[in-house]
């Protein structure tokens, strides 16, 4: 347990230890510098004193070799700042393929989450311990930002992006999460709690608890038939539009000849904006969603279409780019 | 008072700025052109801005000593850290030491008897009004509840506040940025006086024509930038807000591109300031001139490269990251360069306790843990978790308030004799450097923790295990307004029953220090020619020093 006044917070994830090691090293660092000036200033201060009012100091001329030495010393430690800090970060921004992944929505001034089965929760969040967990972010409104001190992570949520990040917990118990980026009257109030469970709690709490709620894959086939989407995207191939199957994390070939992984922003994107990017041979026909679709209504369409991950592709078309493409 | 050189009892000159022919009225304040009224106009007026931030900074302060807020709404605490922000930063930390002590002392320093463009110079002080004016007008209808930062679409769509005026405002004040920074620059270039090259103009001037480059080249960005946010607001051009087709993060990368090189524009002058002060009071050429001054205007230009660096968390890309996150550390050299070349100034001179002294080692304490503290929010792993806490809140501080508001009353004590031609009183300022440095580091040291311990910025309202560090922070604030009050106190007293200055009297090197004090409206009786190195106070027999022939400290090791 933490001390009254402790002076950092609880460590609970892959990623605290990591971001810990940079504060000591970085303060380590700094307080030697900060202490070596200080105390020649201090020492100045006192040993040059001026003691006759007409006095004068002596002369000390400028030394190149001395200010290559204040210059040098500084960047090869603050490149070790910038590498070690780099390392953590590059970490931080490749998500695992393993991934749990849970959608969250902010709006002012509450967070939605939803959980793979389309459990839902509202200012908490709950995942199991020693699994990578991504969260993919959405905001309804304005710039929102979700932070769990003791996990040390942060992303913010913009509105028209999907941002995302990952972590992993490393430690059973319940931590605080803020909104950390200002986003109107109630931002302080803005927060909530993370719980991390063990594997087999976290299971037995989603069945016990997922009565009400609709699988998000459910969801979005329901959707898929109700915005009309099934009447292009037909299944096997022959519509207008692209099949949908096995699309998801495929690298899909675009009229410009170049290709994009479908993932979660590309196909927010293609049904906000469906002419951003046109899959090649396919005309432009589809029409902009933009407006007419809450975030929780996309995040459920793209579990649908994850969904079609392990259908089969048909053999006429499909967008996707031949094998060849890297991934 | 036994470091003052004894000298008889002086008498103010018969003739100067203060009392000139052409009258002492109001008229002849609000149409002179005298750079150093114009400087005193700003006096006054970026003092009543600091005011009114002040204010609201303790109520900051008052309000956050309970963990449910002890004082108002969470609407009107959003709106009173937002408007601190704006009446500090734009109102006040911007304007306050180039268009206070660089429009009275730039002219001074290099021997010219006025800025290259006088009326232009008053101009840029009227529209400082204009902007003010706006923005008060935004404050007093409804306040502003944005944060200084303006993030769109908060900003342009969702905000119930006065945003409209206050962006108005904030731009209309920018071109009085802009034309400083533009009459600094011509002067400089154009008005030296005989004998003033470039490497001996006073760091100070140096430290301001960097500025001024800043000013030039980053101020229309930020105004095109809030223009763009308030055409949004008004008439919903769709620049930022998605729901329109815009993008928000592209906001902030123009609100950064100004607004990072911005706090070049607050610390350069006060880097300034110290650099002038520390040579006079140890008595000795500043170490490592060239470096200060390149120092400078490297600031001044990877400044420029850094912005992204407040973004790392917005979903930029790992590369963009890396990239500024590399150029953020070199911004820092040149930084720690000239932290070295002060401290060495200081080896074997003969050093006086003088207030500015004091004010200017503060400045130098104060600056070294707010540049540090900005190598933790460089390093991309760290910044995941400190970023946009109170980590920050302390960083920024240390820098704008610990920084440069301490070189801005440090240069009010060095320059008040050559302003007013009055002393105040020596042990009492002393004194009050010390509080000042002490309330200081008590406000903002604790927040440093509560940012590492993961307190948000901007938050009305907190948990209870930040209480007993967000007390320590208020208690320090009190402090700290008594260090700001006494200054004040005893400045004005020093107006009237000040004992007389006479032209030099610490003394110091500078060609402001070779004319009265107050100077005559045209600064100098004869214009000076200069036939010495700055900070040389070995062939300046004019000083009435020992000049050399009896050193302080023995001579042995002598480099």
């Amino acid at each position: 347990m933490q001390s009254q006044l402790p002076i950092y917070p609880e460590q609970a994830s892959n990623f605290a230890p990591q971001v810990d090691a940079l504060m000591i090293f970085i303060t380590g660092v700094c307080v030697f510098f900060a202490a070596a000036i200080t105390i020649a200033i201090v020492f100045f201060f006192f040993k040059y004193h001026r003691k006759e009012s007409t006095a004068v100091g002596i002369v000390t001329h400028e030394d190149s070799r001395l200010e290559a030495v204040w210059m040098i010393v500084p960047l090869i430690l603050a490149m070790a700042m910038f590498g070690s800090g780099a390392v953590v970060y590059v970490d931080y921004r490749n998500t695992p393929h393993d991934t749990l992944d849970v959608y969250v929505v902010g709006k002012q001034w509450m967070w939605k989450a939803q959980q793979p089965n389309g459990l839902k929760e509202i200012n908490e969040l709950h995942v199991p311990v020693g699994r990578n967990i991504r969260l993919i972010l959405a905001s309804e409104d304005v710039i929102h930002d979700f932070f769990v001190p003791a996990f040390r992570v942060k992303m913010d949520v913009v509105p028209g992006h999907y941002n995302t990040m990952w972590f992993r917990p490393t430690k059973p118990g319940r931590y605080h999460f803020f909104c950390s980026q200002y986003c109107g009257t109630n931002h302080a109030l803005m927060g909530g709690w993370v719980t991390v469970m063990e594997p087999s709690d976290y299971s037995a709490w989603l069945s016990g608890s997922s009565g009400g709620s609709t699988n998000p894959a459910v969801a979005g086939e329901k959707l898929f038939a109700e915005k009309a989407c099934i009447t292009c995207h037909v299944a096997n191939g022959t519509g207008p539009s692209p099949s949908l199957n096995g699309v998801y994390g495929a690298q899909v070939l675009l009229a410009d000849g170049s290709t994009v992984t479908a993932e979660e922003a590309y196909i927010r994107e293609s049904i906000l904006q469906p002419n951003a990017k046109i899959v090649a041979g396919y005309p432009p026909l589809m029409p902009t969603f933009q407006g007419q679709l809450t975030e929780e209504q996309i995040f459920a369409l793209t579990a649908y279409i994850k969904s079609l991950q392990s259908q089969p592709v048909p053999a006429k078309g499909y967008g996707i780019a031949p094998p060849t493409g890297k991934k | 008072m036994s470091n003052t050189p004894l000298t008889p009892d002086l008498e103010l000159p018969d003739e100067h700025y203060l009392n000139a022919t052409y009258g002492s009225g109001i008229r002849s304040w609000l149409l002179t052109t005298d750079h150093k009224r114009i400087a005193l106009l700003y006096l006054a007026s970026v003092t009543v801005f600091f005011f009114i931030g002040g204010v609201l900074a303790t109520m900051i302060r008052i309000h956050l000593l309970t963990p449910g807020g002890a004082l108002v709404t969470p609407e009107t605490y959003n709106k009173l850290f937002t408007m601190h922000g704006v009446a500090m930063i734009f109102f006040f930390l911007i304007p306050s030491i180039p268009a206070v002590f660089g429009n009275f002392l730039i002219p001074l320093m290099i021997g010219a008897k006025d800025l290259a463009f006088p009326k232009i110079n008053l101009l840029s002080w009227y529209i400082y009004l204009i902007g003010g004016g706006f923005v008060l007008y935004s404050f007093s209808t409804g306040g502003l509840d944005t944060g200084w930062t303006f993030y769109t679409p908060l900003s342009s769509v969702y905000s119930n506040s006065a945003v409209t005026p206050a962006v108005i405002g904030i731009f209309i004040n920018g071109f009085s940025s802009i034309l400083t920074g533009l009459n600094f620059i011509v002067t400089i270039h154009t008005m030296r006086a005989p004998g003033m090259t470039w490497f001996r103009l006073p760091l100070f001037a140096w430290a301001h024509y960097a500025t001024s480059l800043v000013m030039i080249l980053g101020t229309p960005v930020v105004a095109i930038t809030l223009l763009l946010a308030g055409l949004e607001r008004m008439f919903h051009l769709g620049f930022f807000n998605p729901a329109l087709g815009g993008d928000p993060i592209l906001f902030q990368h123009l609100f950064w591109f100004y607004s990072h090189p911005a706090v070049y524009i607050m610390i350069l002058p006060a880097m300034g300031v110290v650099s002038e002060i520390i040579p006079t009071f140890a008595r000795k050429p500043i170490f490592g001139y060239s470096f200060i001054a390149g120092s400078s205007i490297a600031i001044a230009v990877i400044g420029f490269l850094v912005w992204a660096h407040h973004m790392f968390v917005t979903g930029e890309s790992t590369y963009a990251a890396l990239t500024f996150s590399f150029l953020s550390y070199l911004v820092a050299i040149p930084s720690a360069v000239k932290v070295f070349n002060w401290t060495s100034t200081l080896y074997k001179g003969s050093i006086s306790w003088d207030p500015p002294m004091v004010y200017a080692l503060g400045f130098i304490g104060l600056f070294v843990i707010g540049g540090l503290t900005g190598l933790f929010l460089a390093c991309l792993g760290l910044d995941i978790h400190i970023h946009d806490t109170y980590f920050v809140v302390a960083h920024f501080h240390y820098i704008m308030v610990g920084g440069a508001v301490m070189g801005y009353v440090g240069g009010l004590h060095f320059w008040w004799p050559k302003i007013t031609g009055r002393l105040y009183p020596k042990s009492l300022s002393q004194f009050a450097a010390i509080i000042l440095f002490v309330g200081f580091n008590l406000t903002f040291f604790p927040q440093f923790i509560l940012g590492y311990l993961g307190m948000p910025r901007r938050y009305h309202t907190y948990p209870p295990e930040f209480q007993v560090l967000n007390v320590l922070s208020t208690a320090g604030a009190s402090i700290l307004a008594l260090g700001y009050l006494l200054p004040m106190s005893y400045l004005i007293w020093s107006m009237r029953y000040g004992k007389v200055a006479g032209p030099n009297p610490w003394p110091a090197t500078g060609l402001e220090w070779k004319t009265d004090s107050p100077p005559l409206t045209e600064n100098f009786h004869v214009t000076p020619e200069v036939t010495w190195e700055p900070y040389d106070f070995q062939n300046r027999p004019d000083l009435g020093l020992a000049a050399g022939a009896r050193p302080l400290a023995p001579a042995h090791g002598d480099d």
